[in-house]
């Protein structure tokens, strides 16, 4: 799930300074767990430009904002409330602003900061586990990935700061070599640690990915 | 230098002097000429703590000038692979040989937080990359012009826990081609020994390292703050107790200096900033020489 959270809505209101009519657009989809921008979160913006001075034009909550066609179309059932506002605020991740940007030429204000790959530790808790890097090593690590849990993406074990297992940038966090560690040797494989790992590909995680399934 | 005094079966000295924050260099050259003498080569370090200073390339190169032997510290935190390779062939052709191999403080310690972190590669893959260009070869195979020569070495924290997990690395940094380790401050002999005896099968010369401790303060503070320095109690009440506690600071640094004499290969002092106070520390090593 893609992890966000909404921008301070003084940030916002600067943003659509000069706007008087904004249409309001959310997702169904992670924004909506994320408590950033589903039904309620848009409502309760809705509520807040108001008192702001604000005409809302009109509102949808996309069922996947990051889904290309499906945010054109959402888009399309709404055409006039659309054209009728002056900007768009959309309440969804990066790859979902873009999707209603990428089919509008009116002005899009983005509402959230977009975060991480995350996991739900539990409701509102979010975790990153994994920074999408092209070429999984979890099978060589004991299924933790040092890529995104080390600060320092260290692929050889720790570093000099790890201070009783734990984290030298944060105290609070166990090292992440620290659980590998733990984790290969209750697996009776610890010998895997001996392995000196290459250079990571960076190649793998070059900006813009693009992945098109061959038929 | 550095290799032949360790290679000879030698005691030896180094220091750590931190490069200026700026380009000028006077007062830098001045602490490392002042112990010209007394070490056998002197650390210049690589943004330490990630706090931004001028280059430790540009910094060892001008100590090469006045005759002085640096030990060049090079961290994966703000180069990539391109960078380190350059940095490297560029201090062969300056005349640096010795290279300390780090990983690098994170960026979150230091004084430029928002900066992007690099780690391209960490300090195990550094000391391939380095012995990769003393084989005229670049990390992706191509020949280089001349096969620049290095004396290469790397971190170690005797301290650090769990120390199994720690050991994994050091065979590691020992097999991609670490010819000694730079040990983080240590406070304790015993533990100094039971490093030095398990790394042995390695083959790696052991540098310990020495911290001034100015004060009880001081030492409390790096307890509390530096991740991995253990200041145990007694010292602490030691300097508590001393009418002049930064006498006593250097008293004990040569105390544990000359105990480490008898574990390691040498000893490496951070005086942190009382640099002028380094010839007084080893006067205790030199009585046991
Ligand atoms: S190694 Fe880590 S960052 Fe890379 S794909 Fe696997 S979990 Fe994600
Ligand atoms: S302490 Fe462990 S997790 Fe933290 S930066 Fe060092 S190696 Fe990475």
């Amino acid at each position: 799930m893609i992890i966000s959270k909404q921008k301070p809505l003084s940030e916002i209101l600067s943003a659509l300074e000069g706007s008087a009519r904004v249409f309001l657009i959310g997702c169904a989809k992670c924004a909506t767990v994320c408590k950033a921008g589903g039904e309620e979160e848009i409502w309760q913006m809705q509520e807040a430009l108001t008192a702001a001075g604000k005409e809302i034009t009109g509102s949808i909550v996309i069922d996947e904002a990051c889904h290309m066609l499906r945010s054109g179309r959402d888009l399309r059932s709404k055409k006039e409330m659309v054209e009728e506002a002056d900007a768009l605020l959309v309440l969804a991740c990066g790859a979902g602003v873009q999707s209603v940007s990428s089919g509008t030429p009116k002005k899009t204000v983005a509402g959230l900061d977009t975060l991480f790959l995350g996991n739900i530790r539990r409701f509102g808790q979010f975790e990153q586990k994994c920074s999408l890097c092209g070429e999984c090593i979890l099978t060589e690590t004991g299924g933790i990935c040092p890529v995104t849990v080390c600060p320092k993406g260290l692929l050889n074990g720790p570093c000099g700061g790890m201070d009783n297992g734990h984290c030298e940038t944060d105290p609070e966090a166990e090292c992440v070599w620290y659980q590998i560690h733990e984790r290969l040797q209750s697996r009776g494989a610890v010998e895997k640690l001996r392995r000196t790992v290459p250079p990571k590909d960076f190649s793998r995680m070059l900006k813009p990915g693009k992945l098109k399934i061959e038929k | 230098m550095l290799q032949q005094k360790l290679d000879s079966g030698g005691f030896a000295i180094t220091a750590e002097v931190c490069p200026p924050k700026g380009s000028d260099c006077g007062e830098f050259l001045e602490k490392s000429r002042a112990l010209q003498g007394c070490v056998d080569a002197i650390n210049v370090t690589d943004n330490q703590g990630a706090n931004m200073r001028i280059s430790p390339l540009a910094a060892a190169s001008l100590l090469t000038r006045e005759g002085i032997e640096p030990i060049f510290q090079i961290t994966c935190r703000d180069r990539n692979r391109l960078a380190l390779q350059s940095d490297l062939l560029g201090a062969a052709a300056l005349g640096i040989r010795n290279i300390l191999a780090l990983t690098g403080d994170h960026i979150s310690f230091g004084d430029h937080q928002n900066a992007k972190p690099v780690f391209d590669l960490d300090s195990v893959q550094l000391l391939q990359t380095i012995a990769a260009l003393s084989e005229g070869k670049d990390l992706s195979g191509n020949a280089l012009q001349g096969k620049p020569s290095f004396y290469a070495g790397a971190a170690a924290a005797p301290e650090a826990e769990p120390f199994p997990l720690t050991l994994y690395k050091l065979e590691k940094k020992a097999a991609a081609g670490a010819r000694f380790f730079q040990t983080q401050a240590v406070f304790d002999p015993e533990k100094l020994r039971f490093f030095s005896e398990t790394v042995r099968p390695f083959n790696v010369k052991i540098i310990a390292g020495i911290f001034l401790l100015k004060s009880a303060g001081m030492a409390r503070y790096v307890n509390r703050h530096i991740p991995g320095l253990k200041v145990p109690s007694p010292l602490i009440e030691e300097l508590e107790g001393a009418a002049d506690q930064l006498a006593k600071g250097t008293e004990i640094a040569g105390r544990l200096a000359a105990q480490a004499r008898l574990h390691c290969d040498g000893v490496h002092i951070m005086a942190m900033g009382r640099e002028d106070l380094i010839p007084e520390i080893l006067k205790a090593v030199k009585r046991e020489l």
